[in-house]
């Protein structure tokens, strides 16, 4: 039987705000532990939450960019549980008043677009961290992370493969870094994703009953997550077993997810209304000017890339996939001029460093300025392509302005006609046997020396001239 | 008489006029706590040492002409749920029992800043849970009027010390009635402010949407002085009322003649103690012939206050109380197995009876299938009550009646009775529900010579007039001036 993959995420993403949502502790990643908090955030008796604006302007500005409502009214709650990295006992969480609701975001799978449904944005207080000692039997709590601002994005059940979830998930981090939201970096945790996923046969209307799937940190593990669990579900199905609510926990390394709790042992929250906080007004003003500052988002940027620049649609969604490229594109862009070749080389080039250094578009070494400097010595006859080639890595690997890499080592062109004629003399010398194939009609033997002559001058020489002089002295 | 038993702004005369010094005032009440209180029980924590050097910075301040609060150079106290840089907070509770709080609330602050000088904690209700100050982990404190008798609660500490001259004044808290009924059975005048008024940061927190600190003093002057050194917006308490306060001395005016006066016919209806009752009519009766007029009239739906009361406050309290986990800090049980099992230890030994009743009856309250049938009614009801109370504000300018159904009762009396201690809440928990601020007089004695107090319920942010309704009735009575013997 045929099956189909319904899909829901959960997405958690730290809001880049300076300040914690209810205290003014630093939000920043990686201090020592304990170091990032106050009797605040760490839930001493008798203190009080006071609510960051900030964290609803970034959260308005989420659900503004991903088409959602944003209420004039929204309230916070309490979601009661223990465990030692919650302090409180209780996330100061929304529960059926989210700041931003009914939202959608369109993705592109395999050449068609698609409207994945977001349910609802709220707000929330992310929770500490435990840290197992493996000599001991202790565990410590480390408060640093209690009270970082969190969104938790819930979108309908619209995804049908992993393919569609990876991408909707990329489509949401590249919106949050555009609008500054977020850094969305998943290693550290910045931007984490829960799975709702069920199967149902193809045709079927009523949804099947569904899993959560939680610790997936990275794109890949997403991916591999969904299949692994999808796979699972079919084959319980398919030996007529029946699939069990629950939550599941993915483990990367051996590639399987492991059950940790079912239905009946499920946490009841008690929700109730946060009574130390008022509820949340948007007054409609604030929500203007929220609106009017939004930058430029991901598909109008893509649709401007298509129709100043003339790029394909492929090379626009892939550079405006991510706010990074896509700034890094534009600021080359306006310092060149040539903006096919700037893509050209970020579609090839920079890509192919990035993903051999393990580095993400973030992480670009260099300035936008060089690819633009760079560009502009190949159009300039100063350096030949293949050398561009040579001088492009070794910028990516010294940050080093490719002016100064191509004086340092020597690279210009050489185009002296007397140079380049001794090359070509002492080539056709060296060579006699393919002279004597080009004469006798092969014509493939002329492409082989002018290799020849470019090896001689380590690829600078000016390919037009070898081409020319060669064929002069091959006439002669 | 003795400094002890002076109130804040006799002895505020006798230091500007420097007839006294602070130091030599702090002492005499040191000296009060000294002698009195292995009788009286009022303290948990007294901090002699320190509060003699204050006392000596404070008068030097003074001498300087730099000390411009009325407040400056009297020696309080505050109950022991308001944290206290420094200084052991234990809420009473064998679960704080070491918490020494590395920040002060906001209240604590603003009576430092108006050079007050702290003598000590004060006992309490454990987690201010409770009617009597019998559930304090610590001790019991004996009503000073009668010390086989509580005091009342859950301030029962800052009441008794008040009266005792243990301390000149003190805060209390108030989530059903906290502060209004210890005054009552200790004969002492309190304040629950208008919810938002006083800042609840560093409040160790019961109830949250019920909680307030308010004053206990001896008389209503007193009160009124307090009053202007705590209230104030707090931009560290989201629910703190950011208005303009008004200067409450401005209210002490000894004339009500005009003023409507609303009586509730629930409120001295059954259940009220006779003695209590007539008291309470008598106290009105001098109302009336100072020139307001007063009438009964019905206030609906009294009987649903109480069990709304005791669903909303247990209910945010078991989430309050769950940060008490042995984890971070204050009470861990000795011995646990596990993760689980430590928190289920802990918490075990560290909470007392009530507590751990409140705690369940709040946790099965918010719990998935019982949500709707008690927690969102007890909010429906809440509504229904602040209702009632603003129809009657359309009519009345005040609301006067009993504070308690009866005077101090024995220790051990009820503690095993659960619910006829809850019934004791009736006339103050609606107050709490609907927000309004409170103000407890004393009004007369029973036959056993116990205070009886008088409660006037105000309109929202109006504490003025109830502090001059309450200052034009004690310039016209002696009650006020009645001190027991110990």
């Amino acid at each position: 039987m045929d099956y189909e993959i319904v899909i829901g995420l959960e997405i958690h993403a730290e809001l880049s705000t300076k300040s914690k949502i209810y205290c003014s502790c630093t939000t920043e990643f990686g201090g020592e532990p304990n170091t990032h908090c106050c009797p605040i955030c760490t839930g001493m008796p008798g203190v009080l939450p006071v609510l960051n604006k900030k964290v609803v302007e970034y959260a308005v500005r989420a659900g503004l960019a991903t088409n959602c409502t944003i209420p004039e009214f929204s309230k916070q709650d309490r979601k009661n549980y223990f465990y030692p990295d919650l302090p409180k006992a209780y996330q100061t969480s929304q529960y059926d008043l989210p700041l931003c609701k009914n939202g959608y975001v369109d993705i592109e799978v395999g050449g068609t677009s698609k409207r994945i449904g977001i349910t609802r944005i709220h707000i929330e207080e992310d929770a500490g961290k435990l840290m197992h000692d493996e000599w001991d039997t202790a565990s410590l709590v480390d408060y640093n992370r209690c009270g970082v601002p969190l969104i938790e994005i819930v979108t309908e059940p619209d995804m049908r493969s992993a393919e569609e979830a990876r991408v909707f998930l990329e489509k949401i981090k590249a919106i949050l870094q555009y609008i500054g939201v977020s850094d969305c970096k998943m290693q550290e945790g910045s931007l984490r994703a829960d799975i709702n996923l069920s199967v149902r046969p193809k045709g079927q209307k009523e949804f099947g009953t569904r899993t959560e799937m939680k610790n997936l940190n990275s794109f890949k593990a997403i991916v591999r997550a969904i299949e692994s669990e999808a796979r699972r579900q079919i084959n319980e199905i398919e030996s007529g077993e029946v699939i069990v609510q629950e939550t599941r926990r993915w483990d990367d390394n051996k590639g399987i997810s492991y059950a940790m709790r079912n239905k009946e042992e499920a946490h009841d929250y008690r929700y109730f209304p946060e009574p130390d906080l008022v509820p949340i007004v948007v007054d409609r003003e604030w929500l203007e000017q929220i609106r009017a500052s939004l930058p430029e988002l991901p598909d109008a940027r893509k649709k401007r890339y298509i129709e100043e620049f003339g790029l394909p649609e492929y090379d626009a969604s892939i550079l405006t996939g991510s706010k990074a490229l896509a700034d890094f594109f534009e600021e080359a862009v306006s310092k060149s001029k040539n903006a096919k070749a700037v893509s050209n080389w970020m579609m090839g080039d920079l890509m192919r460093l990035l993903k051999d250094r393990d580095m993400e578009a973030e992480d670009i070494p260099f300035p936008a300025e060089y690819l633009a400097k760079l560009i502009s010595l190949i159009d300039k006859g100063t350096i030949s392509g293949t050398i561009a080639k040579k001088v492009f890595e070794k910028m990516f690997d010294t940050k080093k302005d490719p002016e100064a890499i191509v004086k340092e080592e020597g690279l210009e062109v050489v185009s002296d006609e007397s140079t380049l004629r001794a090359v070509v003399r002492k080539v056709l010398e060296n060579n006699a046997q393919s002279v004597a194939d080009y004469k006798g009609g092969k014509e493939k033997a002329f492409g082989f020396l002018v290799g020849q002559a470019m090896k001689e001058t380590k690829g600078k020489a000016d390919p037009k001239l070898i081409n020319k002089l060669l064929r002069e002295e091959l006439e002669n | 008489m003795e400094l002890y038993e002076l109130t804040a702004h006799e002895l505020r005369d006798l230091i500007r006029s420097r007839k006294i010094s602070c130091v030599e005032l702090t002492r005499s009440v040191l000296d009060r706590i000294d002698r009195i209180d292995s009788k009286i029980g009022s303290y948990i924590t007294v901090c002699a040492d320190k509060a003699i050097e204050r006392s000596k910075e404070v008068q030097a301040k003074i001498d300087r002409g730099e000390a411009k609060s009325p407040l400056a150079g009297i020696p309080m106290a505050l109950k022991d749920n308001i944290c206290t840089e420094g200084i052991l907070t234990t809420c009473a509770s064998k679960m704080l029992y070491n918490f020494i709080p590395p920040y002060s609330a906001t209240v604590a602050k603003k009576l430092y800043s108006e050079d007050t000088i702290l003598l000590g904690k004060l006992n309490m209700d454990e987690f201010a849970m409770g009617s009597s100050t019998e559930n304090s982990y610590f001790k019991k404190t004996r009503n000073p009027w009668d010390v086989d008798r509580v005091p009342g609660g859950s301030s029962g500490g800052s009441a008794a010390s008040v009266i005792a001259g243990e301390a000149v004044f003190a805060l209390g808290s108030d989530t059903g009635g906290s502060i209004r009924q210890p005054a009552s059975f200790c004969g002492v005048v309190g304040m629950k402010p208008t919810y938002g008024a006083v800042s609840r940061f560093g409040l160790v927190a019961f109830a949250s949407s019920l909680d307030q600190i308010g004053p206990l003093t001896k008389d209503v002057t007193d009160c009124a002085l307090v009053l202007n050194a705590i209230t104030g917006h707090d931009p560290m308490d989201s629910t703190s009322a950011d208005i303009d306060y008004p200067d409450y001395t401005k209210a002490l005016v000894n004339d009500i003649k005009g003023m409507k006066i609303g009586i509730p016919r629930e409120y001295i209806g059954e259940g009220i103690n006779e003695e209590v009752k007539k008291a309470v009519l008598d106290a009105v009766e001098v109302l009336r012939k100072l020139g307001a007029e007063c009438e009964e009239f019905s206030l609906p739906i009294t009987e649903y206050a109480i069990p709304a009361y005791y669903l909303i406050s247990s209910a945010e309290a078991s989430s309050n109380l769950a940060r008490y986990d042995g984890i971070k800090y204050g009470y861990r049980a000795e011995k646990f197995t596990d993760l689980l099992d430590l928190y289920m230890q802990t918490r075990s030994e560290g909470f007392g009876p009530e507590v751990k009743r409140r705690i369940m009856l709040g946790t099965y309250a918010l719990s998935s299938g019982y949500y709707d049938a008690y927690y969102k009614k007890a909010l429906q009801v809440r509504t229904l009550i602040r209702n009632g109370f603003d129809e009657a504000f359309s009519r009345y300018d005040l609301i006067v009646g009993p504070t308690a159904p009866t005077t101090a009762y024995k220790i051990g009396e009820k503690i095993n009775n659960p619910l006829e201690m809850y019934l004791g809440d009736i006339y103050t928990v609606s107050v709490n529900i609907a927000g309004l601020p409170g103000l407890v007089i004393p009004c007369g004695t029973d036959s056993n010579n116990l205070p009886v107090g008088l409660q006037l319920i105000g309109k929202p942010f109006d504490e003025s007039t109830l502090l001059r309704v309450g200052y034009t009735f004690e310039q016209n009575t002696e009650f006020h001036k009645n001190r027991p013997r110990i």
